[in-house]
């Protein structure tokens, strides 16, 4: 690379003495790198292997799902796809996925040299392909992978387990320790290697919401690593915390699981905030409207993510303030959420907006957001929960929300910066027809979803009664469309990595941040002395 | 190496330590974060217990034999009881109540009485676990005696009447006109024998 040299300055700090701009080469170069931008692309690399590898899953469920009958694989199997399906998606595409990005982005928008601890982050990234080597794994054994639901709840995943819960715990343990140890280092970073001049009120949003984000899992992933340590023991060494006959309580596992789970899933939207935030302004040609609001809205739905876990669980057969009080407190959370959309509403409004791909798949992300949004208020509210709980409209709200929230956010930041990243502009025809397929599939795939779950389609089943096969043909024909569109995107990194129009410095007029401010691809090393903020 | 320069350099490596100490004092709060929350995780299980015991959340009833004295009895309320019974997977035990359902006053001591038989060739412990539907009723129903309070163990083919000596408490709730009482029956034998 010709860029290595530009930022070779001559001084250096000298704890960072093996901080050079000539890179080790081959494999020992990924796998000794403590770069940013090194470990950024490998997690952005691992995250699309993984989300490749869930979707195939993905695909062999929806082909079991075409026709109702049993045709293609057996329930148990089925059972398992479902399993490992949403368990590679949460911690193995979404998650590293926003850790990428984090990586890349995070030190050039506050304007540091790098992250602020390096070999952590090195770290951080290399045990996470373990930990997917060790749950793809369990395939390979005899009895199979696990089979109780992403969500393993006690006693499938503890007296019915089937024998794969060893590996699955220590799999979850190692996604565990990689997130905070990822966690710690974006907090870490924020809080001391902001360039001089950078307030926590200048931060770009983007910044504040992966603050807020890592903040999170600081909380709610040693939590897991609890529920996932009493299941092992449960399972093997005779305790009893979820075990009744000894004493403990199945319910108590969804509570402590829940306790986890609903503020883990504001880890996977926060982050997509703050990326439309970032690519709503640029190509509104506006500044963001009501910036200190939609800090102020995230750091709420991050509180209230702490008391609402119990909406999960309306149907276990709690008291009746129980659920009077989780059933508010989750409906408050429309509120900052609300807020949220108004402004990107409101950024856009009488804007010279412009529909690059990124606004395409940003756009989308508001409408198709707002949609799974209100699909949650619905099953926020108690009493309709009791028809809607586990069925297939549930399945469509937080596929509309992780889908076409969480992952066209991605997509959309990856398509802003891939210019900055590679030094290329990408294929824009090529890009556009991986949103509007990607549009189209998207709906046909988890749309007809709602009506199946009204109509009272269970989920996590492989047949189903007739009624519902018309739906069913439709979803499976949008989920393989949707599978074979994201090889366009596949075609189209590898393509702008390889070559491509010269992209400058700042290929989108509208766009600001210091990582506008370096040249395109970003040096190996970028602000190794801080910029200037006024 | 000019004497400026040298100056620079100094100031750049006291610039350097307070960074790392500033940096090494973050990660130590967050880390006491971890570390505490991973505890609050396990801390949730007593935490969870005792917030069922004051509010009977959760339909579980009380592990100590209530006493039964200077109880008095409402005859104006009439309370309908119900037993379920269910055996845990695993278990080869007949397991029933010999009656259905009673209806009691409020305050008055009703004994009532369990089968259980074990229609296996081998020895086994069994536990019952009861829990209480409406679950904040569970507060209010009073166990004097109980099976539950202690295991069962039958040999092969044994077969044994179980009591049960309960009274409601006066304080029930007025809306709640029936209690459903249901246990589980597990088999405990290999936590027993070791």
């Amino acid at each position: 690379m010709t860029t290595d040299v530009i930022n070779d300055q001559s001084e250096h700090d000298p704890h960072d003495g093996d901080h050079h701009d000539h890179k080790m080469t081959g494999l020992k170069r990924w796998l000794y790198t403590t770069n940013h931008k090194d470990i950024g692309s490998m997690y952005l690399w691992f995250s699309f292997i993984m989300f490749l590898t869930g979707g195939v899953m993905a695909l062999v469920i929806r082909a079991e799902l075409f026709q109702p009958g049993l045709q293609i694989i057996e329930p148990d199997f089925f059972n398992q796809m479902t399993t490992v399906h949403g368990l590679i998606m949460v911690f193995g595409a979404i998650m590293p996925a926003f850790t990428g990005l984090a990586n890349w982005m995070l030190p050039m928008m506050v304007g540091a040299p790098d992250m602020a601890l390096p070999r952590l982050n090195n770290w951080s990234f290399w045990i996470l392909p373990f930990a997917f080597a060790i749950l793809l794994s369990t395939f390979f054994l005899e009895s199979g992978a696990p089979n109780f639901g992403w969500t393993f709840y006690a006693p499938l995943s503890t007296t019915y387990s089937n024998g794969s819960t060893a590996l699955f715990v220590f799999a979850v343990h190692i996604m565990g320790i990689s997130s905070i140890m990822g966690a710690i280092n974006i907090v870490v970073t924020i809080m001391n290697m902001r360039a001089p001049g950078m307030t926590y009120m200048k931060m770009p949003l983007f910044v504040w919401t992966f603050f807020i984000t890592a903040y999170l899992l600081i909380a709610v992933m040693p939590v897991l690593a609890g529920t996932v340590t009493m299941v092992l023991t449960d399972t093997y060494f005779g305790t009893s915390f979820f075990d009744a006959a000894g004493g403990g309580d199945p319910v108590m596992f969804q509570h402590i699981f829940w306790f986890f789970g609903h503020p883990e899933v504001y880890i996977m939207i926060l982050p997509a905030f703050g990326i439309v935030s970032t690519t709503i302004p640029a190509f509104a040609r506006k500044p963001l409207f009501g910036y200190s609001s939609m800090v102020y809205a995230t750091a709420s739905i991050a509180f209230l993510s702490f008391i609402v876990w119990a909406h999960h669980m309306f149907t276990t057969g709690m008291p009746l303030f129980g659920e009077l009080f989780f059933m508010y407190c989750t409906m408050l959370i429309a509120v900052p959420t609300g807020v949220k959309v108004f402004n990107w509403a409101a950024t856009m409004w009488r804007g010279s907006i412009s529909f690059e791909t990124p606004m395409l798949f940003s756009i989308a992300f508001v409408i198709l957001f707002t949609i799974g949004g209100f699909s949650g208020l619905m099953l926020a509210m108690t009493p309709v929960d009791f028809q809607y709980h586990d069925t297939y409209f549930v399945v469509a709200h937080f596929h509309y929300v992780l889908v076409t929230g969480a992952l066209f956010s991605i997509f959309a930041g990856a398509y802003y910066w891939l210019p900055k990243w590679t030094g290329y502009m990408y294929n824009d025809t090529l890009s556009k027809w991986h949103f509007w397929c990607s549009l189209v599939s998207v709906n046909l795939l988890f749309f007809p979803m709602h009506f199946l779950g009204l109509a009272g389609m269970p989920r996590r089943i492989p047949d189903y009664a007739l009624q519902f096969a018309d739906f069913n043909k439709w979803v499976s024909i949008g989920g393989f469309a949707f599978g074979l569109s994201q090889l366009i995107f596949l075609v189209l990194v590898i393509k702008c990595i390889r070559g491509g129009d010269k992209a400058p410095a700042k290929p989108w007029d509208g766009a600001e941040g210091l990582e506008w401010t370096v040249p395109s691809p970003a040096p190996y090393h970028t602000f190794e002395t801080p910029p200037k903020i006024d | 190496m000019t004497n400026g320069e040298s100056q620079n350099k100094l100031s750049e490596q006291t610039q350097a330590k307070t960074h790392d100490a500033s940096v090494k004092k973050t990660v130590k709060k967050l880390m006491l974060i971890v570390f505490g929350m991973f505890g609050f995780g396990f801390a949730m299980v007593p935490l969870y217990d005792v917030f069922c015991d004051i509010t009977g959340l959760n339909g579980k009833t009380s592990n100590v034999a209530a006493s039964y004295n200077a109880v008095s009895v409402d005859t104006e309320r009439t309370i309908t009881v119900q037993f379920l019974t269910r055996t845990a997977k695993g278990i080869p035990w007949r397991f029933e109540p010999m009656i259905n359902e009673v209806k009691v006053h409020p305050g008055e001591r009703k004994v009532v009485k369990f089968y259980a038989k074990n229609e296996s060739v081998s020895n086994i412990v069994g536990q019952a676990v009861p829990s209480v539907s409406p679950g904040r009723a569970a507060v209010y129903f009073q166990k004097i005696e109980c099976f539950c309070f202690n295991n069962q163990p039958l040999k092969a083919s044994e077969d044994v009447e179980m009591g049960l000596q309960f009274y409601v408490d006066v304080d029930l709730p007025d809306d709640v006109s029936t209690i459903t009482l249901s246990y589980t029956l597990y088999d405990i034998t290999s936590s027993v024998d070791s």
